[in-house]
């Protein structure tokens, strides 16, 4: 029997195929000489289009913040866990993401002096890293990840989900930048596992009477709900092509990396363009590349290359450690681990749990992302999401990086451990560091942790193949 | 009257019964009465004292209990208080609190709150958030629900139903236990070696584990007392402590800063106990609206709270003015990031206003206080010098 001719549509898919492997094996030759730049500097090493689209947005949106003042753009500095960005942006004010900075200081390897100088000012050692970074940073300067300085704030938004250090933190920025007005929004926590309807009319009304009030003061423009509702829908569709990517780790085996590569997923709308049609371009070029190498049957891009072998599948608690982010992940890219989720990955939303931004309703929609936020689930929620993700990814086992700075994810993360062995019964561990200190980073003890952690699931492994 | 010596002595062992033997025996008299454990630093136990419960400060082991497991559920980096809790909470402690409460002041105090849920702990485990939004009409009406939330876990279980008239009647009483700590304070202001510290300490934690008549009963005595001389005056500079709002420092460490030669004339020690400052209006028809407004407009500063506006380094200049201080000694404990964050911009007012300040950190079971006896006594020596 001949080999029986292929349709056409089948014919272009396979010559789109080869086009895409090509520039994939491309890729991979220069991939051998880039580094991993910074995150929101255009992601992994193999430059994607998605990639390259991430770059341009962010390279327009610094652009823009260090053209602020000459642009008569208004400037509002506020936090990426429950952020209000399309609220921001119908308002046509730029959003500035403190964290952000103090990620990207750690991967520029500019945190320790930063903290260093924030520690000369009286900081203690012992608290969170991305407030001596942020701290740092302004006292040299306030230079952008872009080298261009960052404008002042003409509003401080506070909209502390998940974390009391926020508050912490805009106290000081407020004595700091004084005179610049603070918009306080304060986020219930879900306490009792669920958002009731008196948690949102609590949020409603301060974002009717404490929020908006201010964002019409500073930016001279009146509310426009429709335009907000309008924007929502673009949040929505975004959200919808998010949960695409980051379930297609479901698949064996991922076309994903959820966590390390996540950071650079979630980037988009986890910032300044959630609402915008350029997020919806970006999540639809992210999502047809996925789709391609689930077709290809290719696993990860790495900044190492295309993990080939997917030995271990991992579900990840914690954020990631930014001064050491790629000698971090290629300990696991070595082994042949990935991470098929991650918690981190949910700080801006856990959009996979369904939550999507409704133009119906759009304070009230608001008000809910803010409270579904991932730090703002009690424990037993958190516990219940993970032990969810360990089954519906068909994980191998369950890693926790602490971290130092943030007691908001890591107090309670050892019971969480517990609970997730003692349910899903997989292997657990458990490695320290933190986000932006590199004195909280060390190498050696990581690796060696993390490679007993692997010989731990390797046993396993051979266990449950031998029926045992 | 009960001679001094003996109502510190009494007040002492109540502050550091860990087994809180006496709020059991309390509990075992009446069915229908409730315990409900509560976290720092401030919660209104006007509403549990008219629920027919108890509520009793749970403010960590200290140096008094040996930490076998808690340990085993933090981090290193993280504060010490929790881990005595849970140590608590394992070894049966606890056993008997029909509840608990954990209110909105760190992310290490809201996460216990799921750790005691996880574990099953009591019947109602409620994370009492505080509204950081000081308008009454949201604010206010948001800290009533929360109220009321904690009003419902306790009905559900004793089905006592908190009436207005009660709630107004735990409200009097309270009053008058606020009043009269103010007053001892007021008291140490003129004549602190009438009572140290460690004693005043004493004398403000055994109430929060014993009902609030007993309290204000012992009180009264203590302010009588204080009418008489006792002690002698020594050359000692005044000092007020900041930071120790939670995690309370060991009593060596008190006494320690009153060896080096300092009054101490205000501290944040037991902060809840004095958090709401003077009355909470009880000529009202709508007590919890009562409530909700003292804890509006009436508390004291802590690093628990959204400032702006009304910054705390600047109430922390007033606060020492006020008490005629001569120094501040800031002292927190370690890993506390609300305390430590602070600590820079409330430092810089002391400079501003001329205060002289050290600082030091400490965990509940330090057991070395000789280095900062050696600080708090040089502090006290330069301050004397330059006086
Ligand atoms: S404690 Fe954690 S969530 Fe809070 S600011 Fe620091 S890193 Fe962010
Ligand atoms: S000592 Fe500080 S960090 Fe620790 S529980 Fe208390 S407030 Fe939170």
């Amino acid at each position: 029997m001949g080999v029986k001719p292929t349709q056409p549509s089948q014919r272009e898919g396979l010559k789109q195929m080869q086009v895409y492997k090509n520039k994939m094996d491309q890729q991979k030759i220069q991939n051998k000489k880039t580094s991993l730049p910074p995150l929101g500097g255009g992601g992994t090493a193999i430059k994607e289009n998605s990639m390259i689209l991430q770059k341009d947005m962010l390279a327009k949106q610094f652009n823009e913040l260090s053209r602020a003042k000459e642009l008569g753009k208004k400037v509002v500095y506020t936090f990426v866990p429950g952020n209000l960005t399309e609220l921001i942006l119908s308002f046509d004010l730029l959003p500035v993401y403190p964290e952000i900075n103090a990620l990207q200081s750690g991967m520029r390897k500019k945190s320790a002096a930063y903290i260093r100088d924030a520690e000369k000012t009286g900081h203690s050692e012992d608290v969170c890293t991305y407030v001596k970074c942020d701290i740092g940073m302004m006292l040299n300067g306030n230079i952008g990840p872009t080298g261009e300085k960052l404008p002042d704030p003409d509003l401080l938004l506070l909209s502390y989900t998940g974390c009391f250090t926020f508050l912490k933190w805009f106290e000081n920025l407020e004595r700091l930048y004084p005179g610049v007005p603070v918009a306080m929004l304060h986020t219930p926590y879900q306490e009792d596992g669920k958002i009731t309807d008196e948690m949102v009319q609590y949020m409603v009304r301060q974002l009717e009477t404490e929020v908006i009030p201010k964002m019409e003061m500073v930016s001279g423009k009146k509310f426009d709900k429709s335009r907000l509702s309008e924007m929502m829908k673009n949040s929505a569709k975004a959200e919808d092509l998010l949960v695409k990517v980051l379930e297609s780790a479901k698949r064996k085996p991922t076309p994903i990396d959820a966590y390390f590569a996540g950071v650079y997923y979630i980037g988009p709308i986890f910032t300044a363009f959630r609402g915008t049609e350029a997020a919806v371009d970006y999540y639809t070029e992210l999502w047809n590349e996925v789709q391609e190498r689930i077709n290809l049957g290719l696993g990860p891009v790495t900044p190492e290359g295309e993990l080939n072998e997917e030995k271990y599948r991992l579900v990840v608690e914690g954020p990631p450690n930014w001064t050491h982010f790629r000698e971090f992940w290629k300990i696991f890219y070595d082994i042949g681990a990935v991470i098929v989720a991650s918690t981190y990955t949910k700080v801006g939303g856990v959009y996979d749990l369904g939550f999507r931004h409704n133009p119906s309703g759009p304070l009230e929609s608001l008000s809910e992302y803010c409270m579904g936020c991932y730090t703002n689930l009690n424990l037993p929620q958190r516990v219940s999401l993970i032990e969810k993700y360990v089954k519906d990814y068909s994980a191998d086992g369950f890693l926790i990086n602490s971290v130092k700075s943030c007691n908001s994810f890591s107090a309670g993360q050892l019971m969480i451990m517990r609970q997730i062995e003692q349910r899903t019964g997989i292997p657990v561990g458990f490695i320290e560091s933190d986000l932006v200190d590199p004195r909280y980073f060390s190498y050696a003890n990581i690796k060696n942790r993390l490679e007993s952690y692997f010989q731990m699931l390797e046993q396993r492994k051979i266990i449950m193949t031998q029926g045992v | 009257m009960e001679p001094l010596n003996r109502i510190i002595e009494k007040s002492k062992h109540l502050s550091f019964d860990l087994n809180y033997t006496y709020s059991k025996q309390w509990k075992s008299a009446d069915t229908s009465r409730i315990l409900v454990g509560y976290l720092p630093i401030y919660f209104p136990r006007e509403i549990v004292h008219a629920a027919n419960g108890l509520a009793v400060g749970i403010f960590g082991v200290g140096d008094r209990k040996q930490i076998i497991r808690g340990d085993a559920y933090y981090q290193s980096y993280i504060c010490h208080l929790p881990r005595g809790v849970i140590e608590m909470a394992l070894d049966g402690s606890l056993d008997k609190f029909d509840g608990f409460v954990f209110p909105a002041i760190c992310d290490c105090i809201r996460n216990l709150s799921g750790m005691f849920k996880l574990e099953q702990k009591g019947k109602f485990q409620r994370y009492f958030d505080y509204p950081q939004n000081f308008d009454l009409s949201i604010g206010g009406e948001f800290y009533i629900q929360e109220m009321k939330h904690i009003i419902g876990d306790m009905s559900g279980i004793n089905r006592v139903q908190v009436t207005d008239e009660n709630l107004i009647r735990s409200i009097r009483l309270f009053n008058i236990n606020r009043r009269f700590i103010e007053e001892i304070y007021n008291i140490r202001q003129e004549y602190p070696w009438r009572l140290s510290a460690v004693e005043t300490y004493y004398i403000l934690r055994a109430g929060t584990s014993l009902p609030v008549e007993e309290h204000n009963e012992i009180l009264k005595q203590v302010i009588d007392h204080l009418q008489n001389e006792r002690g002698e005056p020594m050359d000692n500079i005044r000092i007020v402590v900041t930071g120790s709002f939670c995690e309370q420092p060991p009593i060596g460490l008190i006494k320690s800063i009153e060896m080096a030669g300092c009054y101490i004339v205000d501290d944040d020690f037991m902060l809840g106990s004095r958090l709401i400052q003077g009355n909470i209006n009880s000529d009202t028809g709508n007590p919890l609206s009562a409530l909700a407004d003292a804890y509006i407009n009436q508390s004291a500063f802590s690093s628990c709270y959204y400032d702006v506006g009304n910054p705390k380094g600047k109430r922390l200049v007033e606060l020492v003015k006020k008490r005629n201080a001569d120094g501040v000694i800031f002292s927190a404990a370690s890993f506390c990031d609300p305390a430590l964050l602070d600590r820079p911009q409330m430092q810089k007012e002391c400079d501003i206003a001329g205060i002289p300040h050290i600082n030091f950190q400490f965990h509940e079971n330090t057991g070395q206080f000789k280095v900062i006896k050696e600080q708090a006594g040089t502090f006290s020596d330069s301050i004397k010098l330059w006086a």
